[in-house]
């Protein structure tokens, strides 16, 4: 007799809240806090109803501050508190960036682990929504370069809160980023209660053997169709869904590039200092001499997001991807 | 504003009563407790700058001149209690309860500066100007939501109530009522820059009206000015009746550190004429001298056995084993994650460890 454990079919957004809100009801140091999170639900509705069901000192309606949520955020993560700090949007973390880089970041460095700052910062990112100005950034570098970070961005409802439950338990500060395109654009069956999905995993979406497409994110839909209609010309992809970008599934990612010798990386993130450099060199490192062609790119331009009527213009597409396949097994 | 925040003061420059409500509290002990942690730090911050001169530490920030802020605010912390110190507050950290070692080896470059003796809450300096206001907002919120009565204390310059984190930090403690105390040493200059062009308004703790919180200012030398009212504004955040922002009025005579030469941008003569006039120490001397606590073989036998104690610190410090390596790499997260071990497994070899 199999054990069934109930599911619930639930969006990215949905998920992410059941993953809170499990862990608020299992430790009672988990809180949130953030801009409209309380009454409102936060501007997604991420944190609907956890005020009603676990009030107001424990999901705060903070002032409009970034750097003052995650200041103080510090100050009560190593007093014993595990706080859910919400970012708006990704592209509303600058007034913040110090005191992630100067503090929550390195105080365990710096106090030989004395100090410890184990919170989770939650970040709505990427474009393709078309939302406003700066709303659409996607700037997981400036936190992957971050020595003290830990960068995950999961692409399903699964995902989304096993992941965050596992952020939630990590010792460490934690950026997860939650790409808006995929907020409500399925559903999914999703497990009631806690389950863990580890971080710095990444998950073999396809498996294929002629090439390798490493993405995350809102980019996995875009990959997805790419590799269904290189399939049509015989061409079977291994598509990786890297979810953890620091740190990177080093594994994965060297087994995979050694079967196909051949690889496209795309993220909707800037091309210079994006992931897929760091991914060159990890392949670089691992397997060098198992590749058949030089390893493409597809990325977003080293250019501001553009206002939303330009944005289809600056995200990677599927069509762009296919190209980039073609490329380098044509090689 | 300076009359509806006037500078208040227990003991004027002559060591003279002003205000005597605390009287009957200042005790031949209590003197005597003060004058000993601020001569302590004095003679330490000396032998920080002469040690930054004789290259056997790094840059050292001294803070002579600050000694009655520092000494007097930290003596008005408990156990259990917060502190949130600058790179310029290691009279305040002393007297809370870091070790000398410890505060040498900080200003030797080294990470065990960083760490407390066991059960102080004392946070490593804050480097970046005002950020720490929104860690002691932060851990004394936590006190309040864990329902306990301790407090935070945060240390920070007149420079850095220019910065956003500042208001922020204010706000946030003024919004969710924290239990925090804000004291600001208003030594009238950051690095070089005096406080008229840091800001307009004539006092700091004019400030604390715009967050609805009590603002004090007082007389920063003045040694049981700075302890009394710091104890109100703990006492008052005990209670649960919100932070408090205290502007203590100072001087450095010195540098801002050890890199820089003050003579560059103020006449140093006023720190000289300070010297003789509103030093901190040389005040309690003469208090205690007018109340006839005064002895001088106390004082002498005082500054003997600090010196030793000082020498002591700086012969632990010097002596400490050297640092390992794998301090650079083994505590960036709780487990060290491929690239980091990677990295220090190509780091070993490199040194030919393996």
């Amino acid at each position: 007799m199999t054990t069934l454990v109930d599911t619930k079919k639930l969006t990215m957004v949905q998920a992410v809240t059941d993953g809170m809100r499990v862990m608020m009801k299992e430790h009672e140091n988990v809180i949130v806090l953030g801009e409209d999170v309380g009454q409102n639900g936060g501007v997604f509705r991420a944190t609907d109803g956890l005020v009603a069901e676990f009030g107001e000192n424990r999901v705060i309606d903070t002032p409009l501050a970034e750097s003052g949520i995650i200041g103080t955020s510090i100050g009560l993560a190593m007093n014993g508190f595990k706080p859910i700090a919400e970012m708006q949007f990704l592209g509303f973390i600058y007034p913040a960036f110090n005191q992630i880089m100067t503090h929550a970041s390195r105080i365990r460095a710096r106090t030989l682990g004395h100090f410890t700052v184990p919170m989770v910062i939650r970040a709505p990112f990427g474009a393709g929504v078309r939302a406003p100005e700066i709303h659409s950034d996607s700037v997981e570098a400036l936190f992957t370069g971050m020595p003290g970070m830990k960068v995950v961005v999961p692409s399903n409802p699964y995902d989304a809160k096993g992941m965050l439950v596992s952020a939630i338990e990590d010792p460490d500060p934690v950026l997860f980023l939650e790409p808006m395109r995929c907020y409500r654009s399925t559903k999914m069956d999703v497990p009631e209660g806690k389950y863990n999905v580890p971080l710095g995993k990444a998950a073999r979406l396809q498996e294929g053997s002629d090439v390798t497409i490493f993405a995350y994110g809102a980019m996995i839909e875009v990959v997805m169709k790419a590799a269904k209609s290189a399939e049509e010309k015989g061409i079977k992809c291994d598509v990786i869904d890297l979810r953890s970008l620091y740190p990177l599934d080093k594994e994965m990612i060297a087994e995979s590039v050694q079967k196909t010798g051949r690889a496209v990386i795309v993220h909707e993130a800037p091309g210079t200092g994006g992931l897929g450099e760091t991914i060159m060199s990890l392949i670089n490192d691992t397997s060098f001499l198992y590749m058949k062609a030089p390893i493409e790119r597809v990325t977003g331009f080293d250019t501001p997001v553009p206002m939303f009527a330009l944005e289809d213009h600056y995200l990677p597409s599927a069509d762009r991807v296919v190209q980039a396949i073609n490329k380098v097994t044509q090689f | 504003m300076e009359k509806l925040f006037p500078k208040m003061q227990i003991i004027n420059e002559n060591g003279e009563w002003n205000d005597e409500t605390y009287r009957g509290e200042i005790t031949e002990e209590l003197t005597k407790e003060l004058y000993t942690k601020m001569l302590r730090s004095r003679l330490f911050d000396r032998k920080g700058v002469n040690l930054q001169r004789q290259g056997r530490i790094g840059t050292y920030v001294p803070f002579e001149g600050q000694e009655a802020s520092q000494i007097g605010s930290a003596m008005a912390m408990g156990e259990g209690d917060w502190m949130f110190p600058t790179y310029r507050d290691h009279a305040a950290t002393m007297t809370f309860g870091h070790s000398l070692k410890t505060l040498f080896l900080y200003w030797k470059g080294r990470q065990e500066g960083c760490i407390p003796p066991k059960g102080k809450n004392i946070f490593p300096p804050a480097v970046p100007i005002a950020s720490q206001l929104l860690h002691a907002t932060g851990a004394a919120w936590a006190e309040k939501l864990k329902g306990t009565d301790r407090a935070s204390i945060v240390y920070f310059g007149d420079g850095a109530t220019s910065e956003g984190d500042f208001h922020e930090g204010l706000n946030f403690a003024s919004v969710f009522n924290a239990p925090v105390v804000f004291f600001n040493q208003n030594n009238g200059f950051a690095i070089s820059v005096p406080i008229e062009k840091q800001m307009k308004s004539k006092t700091i703790a004019q400030k604390a009206v715009a967050y609805e919180m009590e603002g004090v200012r007082l007389d920063g030398n003045d040694v049981f000015a700075v302890y009394f009212h710091t104890r109100t504004a703990v006492e008052r955040a005990r209670k649960g009746e919100g932070p408090t922002l205290i502007e203590a009025v100072t001087w450095r005579y010195g540098a801002h550190t050890t890199a820089d030469d003050p003579s560059k941008y103020r006449n140093q003569e006023e720190s000289v004429n300070r010297r003789e006039t509103t030093d901190p120490i040389l005040r309690l001397e003469r208090f205690m001298k007018n109340e006839n606590m005064w002895d001088e073989k106390w004082a002498a036998d005082l500054q003997e056995s600090l010196t030793l104690e000082i020498e002591a610190a700086v012969k632990e410090m010097e002596e400490a084993q050297a640092p390992h390596y794998k301090d650079v790499f083994d505590h960036v997260f709780a487990e060290n994650p491929w690239p980091i071990e990677s990295q220090k497994e190509a780091y070993a070899h490199s040194r030919g460890d393996r």
